[in-house]
């Protein structure tokens, strides 16, 4: 052990006044394998200020959606322990009941996932699912909860609402569908939206379309958004801050201009490097190499990393 | 999506029923013929002539060759004539229609019971998979499915009848004259049959509602804020919409055949008394007559299955 605090720059403006919406502290997440219990995430701190969009990026199996799913403490089964504080608006909802958990969900957080098929219910109407969202959280007639149901529809950019409204999630294409989870999830309004790789299951042009109306409805509306990604252009097009995940901690948390242009942990410069470049070829991509936990896979680390750390 | 109409669907089904109203009447028929024993014994009386056998078989049209007493069998059937008894004269129509609401109050009981029991077993047994509930229910079903219908039917009358005197023995009440005493009579034969439904019911409910809630979609039920009852009691029962169909037509028709024991331990004039009567005495118009009634029953169930089906699930095109 013996690991420090990530590297991390304090962002300038106004970030740091505000009072943060979501403020992770100690954050660490365990479950019972067969081999026995299983430290997935550890010691991640990290905030996010009202309507910010951040993305969290980091390669499969860093904990990155574990991450995503423990602020809304929807883990798995074999869930075994949480450390660590999830404090949204002044609550621990990690010390949260159930009760209180299910009028924080899809009321205050939302979250969105990454197939968007299986997401939904394939025996309900999309019209249903929306509306649903809201008869949980709040006393509307069924006439009411139609209404805004289309309205959302409409402003998720489905056309012609008033045909789809009863459509089953089996008649739409796989873009349609994320926008009726993005309908279902933003329908009451919430403060944060978590969506886990929400585009990864869609063709590029569906993508950048996805993309837009999120950063869009997160601009008009002041919803902040938590990216969950692996790609580090999604987070480039859409946030402004960006935290590096790597083996089950933050290594990373700085504003998308610097992490990307000048990255400080040399985790996130392999990433960069291995991201392909249209022109000119450059030959074979550069891979991070895989020896030990972390350090004898960031390339330059050994000689050069400012905030190498031995464990 | 273009659907068909209902009504093409039922039709173009009930074609495909018409093959297998033939092949099982007629593999009934040649089971019946194979089995050694003749009618014209018995109704020659006793002490008849070798003359007066022959004399009977040639009056009933027995000596004819098999498959033409089966044609003419069939010939009377599409003509909306399912013909008379042998032994009795009566007409085969009256006697099906006197034992059918019997056995038909002893099924809907049965099938009744086995979903009051076996759906709230299915959904306890899920909610928590390996629990001590879960591990109780699945003992329960365990012995549903293995206690023979019979033996439990007598352990009731035993019980309930003869001990206790609360619910009559053998027998049964017309349901029209007096409902009460119909289902009085009915209930001891029905919760007999019922076991193995319930049993049925409850272990292939709480498989497939563990698939269900295992899905990606129950997340984003949960992630909407939705109570566990919610999900369970709303989508998760939709969702297993189709297997509970399913089992309930499969449920139906195992009952049915069920009844023929049943009917005979508590004495009960139903369909399952007649065709064992008739298959005894070789009366075969009885049986043919039964054995018909059954399978278009059956084949009504299932096309009623499909029906419901598609409304349940949109998924499904027919």
């Amino acid at each position: 052990m013996g690991a420090g605090p990530p590297a991390q720059r304090k962002a300038e403006g106004a970030r740091d006044d505000a009072r943060p919406l979501l403020s992770v502290r100690g954050l660490g997440v365990r479950f019972k394998t067969a081999q026995g219990i299983w430290q997935a995430t550890r010691r991640i701190d990290f905030d996010v200020a009202p309507g910010e969009r951040i993305g969290i990026v980091g390669e499969s199996g860093c904990g990155k959606t574990i991450t995503g799913l423990s602020i809304l403490r929807l883990l798995p089964g074999n869930f075994a322990g949480l450390d660590g504080r999830i404090l949204f608006d002044g609550t621990d909802l990690a010390s949260c009941s159930a009760r209180q958990m299910r009028a924080i969900r899809g009321k205050r957080i939302a979250m969105i996932f990454q197939e968007p098929m299986s997401a939904l219910d394939p025996v309900f109407t999309v019209g249903h699912q929306i509306a649903e969202t809201l008869r949980v959280h709040s006393d509307v007639s069924y006439e009411e909860a139609r209404a805004k149901t289309l309205e959302m529809l409409r402003r998720v950019g489905i056309a012609s609402p008033e045909r789809r409204i009863d459509d089953y999630p089996h008649q739409l294409s796989g873009g349609m569908r994320q926008r009726v989870m993005i309908a279902a999830s933003l329908i009451c309004g919430p403060e944060l939206l978590i969506a886990d790789e929400p585009t990864t299951a869609l063709d590029v042009t569906v993508q950048a379309q996805i993309l837009e109306l999120l950063r869009d409805i997160s601009e008009t509306s002041k919803t902040a958004l938590m990216l969950i990604t692996h790609d580090l252009g999604v987070v480039a097009e859409t946030c402004t801050r960006m935290i590096t995940m790597y083996a089950g901690e933050v290594i990373e948390d700085a504003t998308v201009d610097e992490a990307l242009v000048r990255p400080l942990h040399p985790y996130t410069s392999g990433l960069l490097r291995s991201l392909p470049h249209l022109s000119p070829r450059h030959g074979r991509l550069p891979s991070i190499p895989g020896r030990c936990r972390r350090l004898p896979r960031c390339r330059p680390a050994a000689a050069s990393a400012p905030a190498a750390r031995t464990q | 999506m273009a659907r068909r109409s209902p009504v093409k669907v039922i039709g173009s089904r009930l074609v495909q029923a018409l093959p297998m109203i033939l092949l099982a009447t007629f593999m009934v028929f040649a089971l019946l013929k194979l089995v050694p024993g003749d009618i014209a014994v018995t109704l020659a009386g006793d002490n008849a002539t070798d003359a007066r056998i022959t004399e009977i078989r040639q009056l009933y049209g027995l000596d004819r060759p098999s498959l033409v007493q089966y044609g003419a069998w069939l010939g009377h059937v599409v003509q909306g004539d399912l013909s008379q008894s042998l032994l009795t004269g009566e007409k085969v129509a009256d006697s099906i229609g006197r034992a059918f609401p019997n056995t038909l109050l002893i099924v809907v009981i049965a099938l009744v019971l086995a979903l009051v029991t076996g759906i709230p077993m299915g959904v306890m047994a899920a909610i928590k998979p390996n629990g001590w509930i879960d591990k109780l229910i699945s003992m329960i079903a365990s012995l549903g499915v293995a206690v023979p219908g019979f033996w439990l039917a007598m352990i009731l009358v035993a019980e309930f009848s003869l001990k206790l005197n609360w619910l009559p023995a053998t027998g049964a009440k017309s349901f029209s004259a007096s409902p009460i005493d119909a289902v009085r009579h009915a209930l001891l034969p029905g919760i007999a049959i019922a076991a193995y439904g319930m049993a049925e019911v409850a272990r292939q409910l709480r498989g497939a509602l563990l698939e269900v809630l295992s899905s990606q979609y129950v997340r984003t039920l949960h992630a909407k804020g939705l109570s566990m009852s919610r999900i369970l009691w709303q989508h998760g029962l939709k969702n297993v919409g189709v297997n509970l169909l399913t089992i309930i037509s499969l449920l139906v028709n195992r009952m049915l055949a069920a009844t023929v024991v049943i009917e005979a331990v508590f004495a009960i004039p139903g369909l399952g008394s007649l065709i064992v009567r008739g298959a005894i005495q070789r009366d075969f118009p009885i049986v043919q007559g039964v054995v018909f009634t059954m399978v278009v029953v059956v084949i009504a169930v299932n096309l009623i299955t499909d029906l419901l089906c598609a409304a349940v699930d949109p998924r499904i095109e027919q």
